[in-house]
């Protein structure tokens, strides 16, 4: 659904008074960091191991232990915000957020509420509006602070035997929150800021951003008001496992809390869950108030400094045990929004087609590669690409790596089809076949099935006549005449 | 007795960095450790050194009460408040006497009031000065899954065990009811 379309819902039924209600959105990222230990302690990051194997002391808050930070993960949240246009504070401040929860042994969270890590930042994405969903529109929403703070451990509800179980392996991992300012307006704004955030972390390396296995976790706040009037009351919406579920939740809560205003009610400041199955929003705390976490400094941890450059490194520290703004900066590699830039520059292909290879793994490698190796156009290149390639992997629910065909052997297919030798839809024939038998070369199989085009007028008339004679009452002068025109660029068998 | 002797021994304190103004002490190896060294020893240390005599420790008590009327008003904590911190904190006030004793603890502290702090930027670690020690991106802990589960009275299956939690609540541990508080606190040191 376009921002549009949510005003046109309110228009139809109802009084002019809420023609002009808009959702406001703004989203809360924790992205957990890809590294080998934990924040603060050596034990293994890991998805899936044994229960608790991957505890150290400190995870499972032993009294006397303390926490040692870990420079990967510095540099991981470095990067984030260079990558994000955001000021890097060179100085940051470690406090601790109380609150009781089974999974958090501590009693609190060691996060970065005062001073973060990084500041004032910027994520610029696009989606495509338009009937046809080809117009590209750029927009962007400022990101207010990254913070570094620990995940917790992982709570199983058993219901059944009225307990918790608890898995500390999660606890302690490094999570870098990104705070973004409640600049969008609906749900596919959402999913779209999401997706670029999700390809410029998988690009940096510092997070994987697999939402389904809790990699990066998204939690809306939304509030609906009419323009130029004070924000109104927000809900937190928690419990999105998917960009499709948080575009839905989105829309669902917005429309919600319209309706709300609307019979005259009151929308209340609370935190919902999304449930996947109904698509609906449902309160998830119970009437307690607004949650105190009584914030205080770390007192075990000194204020963390980065430096500009080697040079402003002070005399005494060695330069490689510090975190060096200038020695990351030199190492960010190519952003997705570049990426895009450059295949429309180079190849000459359409926005939306850059797109789409930037957002699958391994397609733009795939498609620079047949290019690289064929005749023909790189537009004539992208058609193959998108339609037939990814026609295919998707209906296989396949990724590029496991594709049967080979760039080098679409690029012989495509270099037969530009020469002549086959027409284009045998050639897309052809290319269904080798999907099926991927031993087989492109050669092998135009031969096999006797595929090549026939260019002779006097063999081509010889067949139209036999189809003509054989088909006597049905024959008409002008119909052989197309026919034979025809025949000179279609297969015949 | 250590006390006085450690204070006699000291040499200069200076400050070691021009921002904080963090005074540090000798390390104690120098002077020799405080107990089995003779008296002797630690005042032939006291002579050879060159450095003037500048304890920060004032020579006679320099402590002066603070006027009432100085102070903000007192801060009274209300039944709500008390209700709300016990929830937050778990912990239990017990009685009006608990709840006194806040009352004057705070109203200790608002002496902090007096002082002009004025140019003064906020000191929030003692440890400023430090520089914060990274750590390697390596292995170093972990797969003690049997000494860690061997401190939980009860586990199941490799797993800690917690009271239940709806998913649809708010996840706090619940305080016990305040008959049971009280029986619990019969047994407690408190």
């Amino acid at each position: 659904k376009s921002p549009e379309t949510f005003l046109f819902f309110i228009m139809i039924p109802y009084t002019g008074e809420f023609l002009s209600m808009v959702g406001v959105v703004g989203l809360e990222v924790h992205a957990q960091i890809q590294s080998t230990s934990k924040l603060f302690s050596g034990s293994h990051v890991r998805f899936l191991a044994p229960p608790n194997s991957l505890v150290s002391h400190f995870d499972a808050s032993l009294p006397g232990t303390l926490p040692v930070l870990n420079r990967r993960c510095v540099e991981a949240a470095v990067l984030t915000g260079l990558a994000l246009n955001c000021t890097i504070n060179r100085k940051s401040l470690f406090d601790r957020k109380h609150y009781f929860y089974a999974d958090m042994p501590a009693g609190y969270q060691i996060t970065q509420q005062r001073v973060p890590i990084a500041v004032n930042g910027m994520l610029v994405y696009s989606h495509f509006e338009g009937r046809r969903r080809n117009q590209v529109v750029t927009k962007s929403v400022k990101i207010k602070q990254i913070q570094l703070e620990q995940d917790s451990g992982k709570s199983l509800h058993d219901d059944e035997q009225s307990q918790t179980l608890i898995d500390l392996n999660r606890a302690g991992v490094g999570l870098m929150e990104l705070v973004m300012e409640p600049e969008m307006c609906c749900g596919e704004e959402a999913a779209a800021a999401v997706r670029e955030l999700q390809l410029i972390l998988q690009a940096l390396g510092t997070c994987q951003a697999n939402m389904a296995e809790g990699q990066l976790r998204v939690d809306a706040n939304v509030s609906v008001h009419r323009p130029g009037e004070p924000l109104g009351v927000r809900t937190e919406v928690k419990n999105i496992n998917s960009v499709r579920h948080l575009a839905k939740a989105i829309d669902y809560e917005i429309q919600r809390q319209m309706e709300v205003l609307q019979s005259a009610g009151k929308v209340l400041n609370e935190t919902r869950a999304f449930d996947s199955k109904s698509g609906n929003t449902i309160p998830m705390r119970d009437k307690e108030g607004l949650q105190d976490y009584r914030f205080m400094p770390e007192p075990n941890l000194p204020p963390l400094f980065v430096y500009e450059s080697k040079a402003s490194v002070p005399a005494g520290v060695d330069p490689a045990q510090v975190v060096v703004i200038d020695r990351l900066s030199a190492q960010l590699p190519e952003l997705p929004s570049v990426k895009r830039t450059r295949l429309v520059e180079t190849y000459g292909i359409l926005q939306e087609h850059s797109f789409t290879l930037v957002n699958e793994d391994g397609l733009m490698d795939y498609f620079e590669n047949v290019v690289q190796t064929t005749k023909a156009e790189p537009r004539k290149v992208i058609g193959w690409v998108i339609k037939e390639l990814m026609g295919n992997l998707n209906s296989q629910n396949l990724k590029v790596s496991q594709s049967p065909i080979s760039p080098c052997a679409l690029a012989e297919l495509i270099n037969l089809a530009e020469s002549g030798h086959i027409s284009s839809s045998t050639a897309k024939q052809v290319f269904q076949e080798m999907w099926k038998a991927p031993e087989k070369t492109v050669g092998q199989i135009v031969k096999e099935q006797d595929l090549w085009m026939i260019n002779d007028k006097e063999e081509l008339q010889k067949i139209c006549r036999r189809i003509v004679d054989s088909h006597p009452e049905e024959v008409n002068p002008n119909c052989i005449k197309a026919l034979i025109l025809a025949s000179e660029t279609f297969i015949t068998q | 007795m250590f006390c006085k002797c450690a204070a006699r021994a000291s040499r200069a304190l200076r400050p070691t960095h021009p921002r904080c103004g963090v005074l540090t002490l000798p390390a104690l190896s120098d002077i020799g450790s405080a107990s089995g060294t003779s008296w002797s020893r630690w005042t032939y240390k006291r002579e050879s050194s060159n450095s003037a005599w500048n304890s920060k420790v004032p020579q006679i008590p320099t402590w002066e009460p603070v006027a009432e009327n100085q102070l903000p008003p007192p801060t009274r904590v209300s039944p709500d408040l008390v209700d709300k911190l016990e929830r937050l904190a778990l912990v239990d006030f017990g009685s009006k006497e608990g709840v006194d004793c806040l009352e004057k603890a705070i109203r200790f502290a608002d002496q902090l009031h007096d002082i002009n702090t004025d140019g003064v930027e906020p000191m929030d670690s003692v440890l400023e000065d430090r520089e914060l020690y990274l750590r390697d991106d390596m292995i170093t802990e972990g797969e003690c899954a049997e000494d860690l589960l061997q401190l939980a009275k009860h586990t199941v299956e490799e797993y800690f065990v917690a009271p239940p939690v709806f998913i649809f609540n708010a996840g706090n541990i619940p305080l016990p009811k305040r008959e049971e508080r009280s029986s619990m606190l019969k047994h407690s040191e408190f």
